[in-house]
């Protein structure tokens, strides 16, 4: 195998059987991916099956806390655990740019099968395809993903309550703030990494606590407010939430001071925000304290039947404001 | 962090409280202060200090946002540089979603154009030296803070003999839109809060003119919270005792004097130029172009291009009223676009769209739940 | 206009200087504050030191900040012995 991928890579002949084998073989190693057929053939499951479909493009490839492979099974698995689903099964589909180093490819490939592994879910199926330079932004990552929902199990964006608490499993802005720091010739040393982590883990635990949580959404590009806009949205009530009460690591703080950034608004990998009854918050809140990743989770707002399908913000100020939808790229600015 | 410098120190509810009521206390009648800042436009909203001080002090915004000044025609001519097969802009993000006639600089990339955003000058000479093959123009936007960057920029390309690196200069300077403002007599002005970033360059002294040629004291602001509304209460006093003065409210980071090695270096690279703004048409002598010393690195000699012609209607002709805006005349909910076929989303003029913009940041902080 | 934010420096090299907040860290130019120090607070905007940031008169303005509290105090107390 050469030192980048080429088109003949995606032809379907022996170079594209040589990068299957010496490639994506080595580090996936599920059996009916081994078996080679043109489909899987799984085993029958017990009860309500959820399904989901994602893309990857991220830019760069490889930042601080992960890369896209990783990015690809946590995004997955998430959208899953966000229905109450235990993920299962994953399909990933490679489009790859000519020229992409075949280092890079290696890599990528092999973060997405460890965190897989990790996440405990099976990569069942896949496919690749190269498509001439300047075609692809290096490499692009596309994926399925199966999983069962436990009976009794109702998580609706549409579920919000008047008395329901407003949840976050930790610190935001983190998975934003490290692309950008590193792009646009932005140049910063920082410690900031993506928390780009799988959540099914955590959800199973909330659940187990708790089986009546409404909402659960994880708050990727848009950042926190996006997704409470929505969960306003769709449930048509209101949402206040305390600025005092939200997480946000310092390193972020400052990055979003010296780049003129709302960290609301910057993206997320590995948080959910959880809407539960009122009575049961402290429980749920424990539970996921108690879990990796959910050590700074906290009580960020309620659900109310004022305003409905807007979030307001009480600042640490002691003002308050709409916390609207974001308008648009998160750019940074010097005025 | 030392404890003089945290943000925090200065965000405390409980001074402002104080700072509020004294401000209040201080205004026997009614007075209007006006900002020359986007920075601070923004702070005013975002920690609801106007509706706070109102009704006895009345904030009003002024033409202190650099994006939202530029012209159309200038807008125009980045984006169609950006268009040009040879030439890669270097642009800070804040004008990457400002819309000229035809687009914005974002619509222009989605079109093919080369545009890189950039956090300093200096990256933009990095991206010329990385990519001798391409001509890297640097849109060069902001006031006095701003500018002796950009001329530290362009001088370091001379230096190291560049050929590849330009700059499309639109900066502006603060005072003369300062004395457009208050020579034009559309809005009363009782106080000025001084540019507190701008006055780190200028020094304390330049707004001197302000107390002793129109009888106006000016309290130069920091942008936290407590820094505004101890500017805002020391122009209170001063109005009532009949003083019109330059205070400097900002110590910790201003001094009378300025910053003289930057205003030295802006006079070598710059000089004065008339310069049009958005709502106060040209003013003379208030726009930044390079020296002739330095007009090789100058984008609007090396180029031409084809942008002064409008592509499509101006904003004012949709009925944008960002000029009223600039000038303090309107705030900006009665602009009758604002929030309906005007909003960030959607944005027809440069106040909607920068960050510092009046109608964004009352936007994104002043409307009512109602 | 204009986002300028105080940073602390942690080492200099020629016209260059590290500075950090709160861990974020990047290389800027002193170009234009040529006297700045390590250990100095400098105002950093777009990539460059505009102004050393003064520790004396920024302690000032928050005692400045105390003594409104102090004064502030004082009158609710003294309004309390009265009603």
């Amino acid at each position: 195998m050469g030192a980048t991928v080429l088109l003949a890579h995606g032809s379907g002949g022996l170079m594209a059987r040589e990068l299957l084998e010496g490639l994506f073989l080595r580090h996936l190693g599920d059996s009916e991916l081994h078996a080679l057929e043109d489909a899987a053939v799984l085993d029958p499951v017990d009860g309500r099956l959820a399904l989901t479909t994602d893309s990857y493009v991220v830019q760069p490839l490889f930042f601080p806390g992960g890369d896209i492979g990783k990015l690809a099974v946590c995004g997955t698995v998430n959208d899953l655990a966000m229905r109450g689903a235990v993920p299962l099964y994953l399909t990933v589909g490679f489009i790859l740019e000519e020229g992409l180093p075949m280092d890079d490819l290696e890599r990528v490939v092999a973060s997405l099968a460890a965190t897989a592994r990790e996440a405990d879910v099976r990569i069942v199926a896949g496919d690749t395809k190269v498509v001439g330079r300047g075609a692809a932004d290096r490499l692009f990552v596309n994926t399925a993903g199966a999983g069962i929902v436990p009976p009794g199990i109702q998580i609706s964006a549409r579920n919000a309550r008047p008395g329901d608490q407003v949840l976050v499993n930790g610190a935001v802005g983190d998975h934003g703030l490290a692309i950008m720091t590193q792009r646009h010739g932005l140049r910063f040393e920082s410690p900031i990494q993506s928390d780009c982590a799988p959540l099914s883990g955590l959800v199973q635990a909330m659940l187990t606590a708790c089986p009546s949580v409404h909402v659960l959404r994880d708050a990727t590009r848009g950042g926190l407010a996006a997704v409470l806009n929505e969960i306003a949205g769709q449930s048509r009530v209101g949402i206040t939430v305390h600025e005092g009460a939200i997480v946000i690591h310092e390193a972020v703080a400052a990055a979003c001071e010296v780049l003129g950034l709302d960290p609301l608004y910057a993206a997320n990998e590995g948080k959910l925000v959880a809407i539960v009854p009122g009575d049961a918050a402290t429980t749920v809140l424990d539970v996921m304290r108690a879990h990796p990743l959910g050590a700074e989770a906290a009580i960020i707002g309620e659900i109310e039947t004022a305003h409905p399908g807007a979030v307001v913000l009480r600042t640490a100020f002691g003002t308050q404001r709409l916390l609207d939808m974001p308008a648009g790229e998160l750019l940074p600015r010097i005025c | 962090m030392n404890q003089g410098f945290r943000a925090q120190a200065f965000r405390d509810p409980a001074a402002a409280q104080r700072l509020i009521d004294a401000a209040k206390g201080a205004a026997r009648k009614p007075i209007a202060i006006m900002e020359f800042c986007g920075g601070h436009t923004h702070a005013i909203m975002r920690y609801g200090l106007r509706d706070a001080l109102a009704p006895e002090i009345r904030l009003l915004s002024g033409p202190g946002c650099p994006v939202c000044v530029t012209d159309d025609s200038d807008i125009d001519l980045a984006i169609a540089l950006g268009k040009h097969p040879d030439i890669t802009v270097a642009t800070f993000g804040d004008m990457v979603r400002v819309p000229g006639t035809g687009g914005s600089l974002a619509d222009a990339r989605a079109q093919g154009a080369s545009v890189e955003i950039v956090y300093s000058a200096l990256d933009a000479l990095d991206l010329a030296r990385a990519h001798p093959d391409t001509n890297v123009v640097m849109l060069g936007i902001g006031f006095e803070t701003t500018a002796p960057t950009i001329a530290a920029a362009v001088r370091a390309a001379a230096e190291e003999g560049l050929t590849n690196f330009f700059l499309l200069s639109l900066h502006k300077t603060t005072p003369p839109a300062m004395r457009a403002i208050l020579d034009g007599g559309e809005v009363h002005v009782d106080g000025v809060l001084g540019p507190g970033h701008v006055t780190a360059i200028t020094g304390a002294d330049a707004w001197h003119f302000l107390p002793v040629e129109y009888g106006v004291p000016c309290a130069v602001s920091g942008f936290e919270p407590l820094d505004i509304l101890l500017s805002v209460r020391d122009l209170a006093v001063a109005m009532t005792e009949r003083r019109p003065a330059v205070i400097n409210a900002y110590r910790r980071g201003v001094t009378a004097g300025g910053n003289a090695v930057a205003r030295q270096l802006m006079a070598e690279v710059f000089r004065s130029s008339d310069a049009r703004w958005r709502g106060l048409g040209v003013i003379p002598a208030s726009g930044l172009d390079l020296a002739p010393a330095y007009a090789a690195y100058d984008a609007r000699h090396r180029f031409s291009v084809e942008a002064a012609v409008s592509a499509g209607p101006s904003a004012e002709a949709r009925g944008c009223r960002c000029g009223d805006v600039l000038r303090g005349v309107i705030a900006p909910p009665e602009c009758p676009l604002f929030g309906r076929a005007c909003t960030p989303t959607r944005p027809i003029g440069p106040c909607m769209v920068s960050a510092e913009g009046a109608c964004a940041a009352h936007y994104r902080y002043g409307r009512s739940l109602s | 206009m204009c986002l300028a934010v105080p940073m602390r420096i942690e080492s200099i090299e020629g016209t260059q200087a590290l500075v950090d907040m709160g861990g974020l860290r990047r290389e800027i130019s002193l170009v234009l504050t040529p006297d700045a120090q390590v250990g100095d607070y400098v105002l950093i905007h777009t990539g460059f030191a505009i102004s050393v940031l003064d520790e004396q008169e920024a302690q000032e303005t928050l005692a400045l900040f105390a003594e409104l509290e102090e004064a502030s105090r004082e009158m609710d107390a003294s309004q309390g012995r009265e009603s």
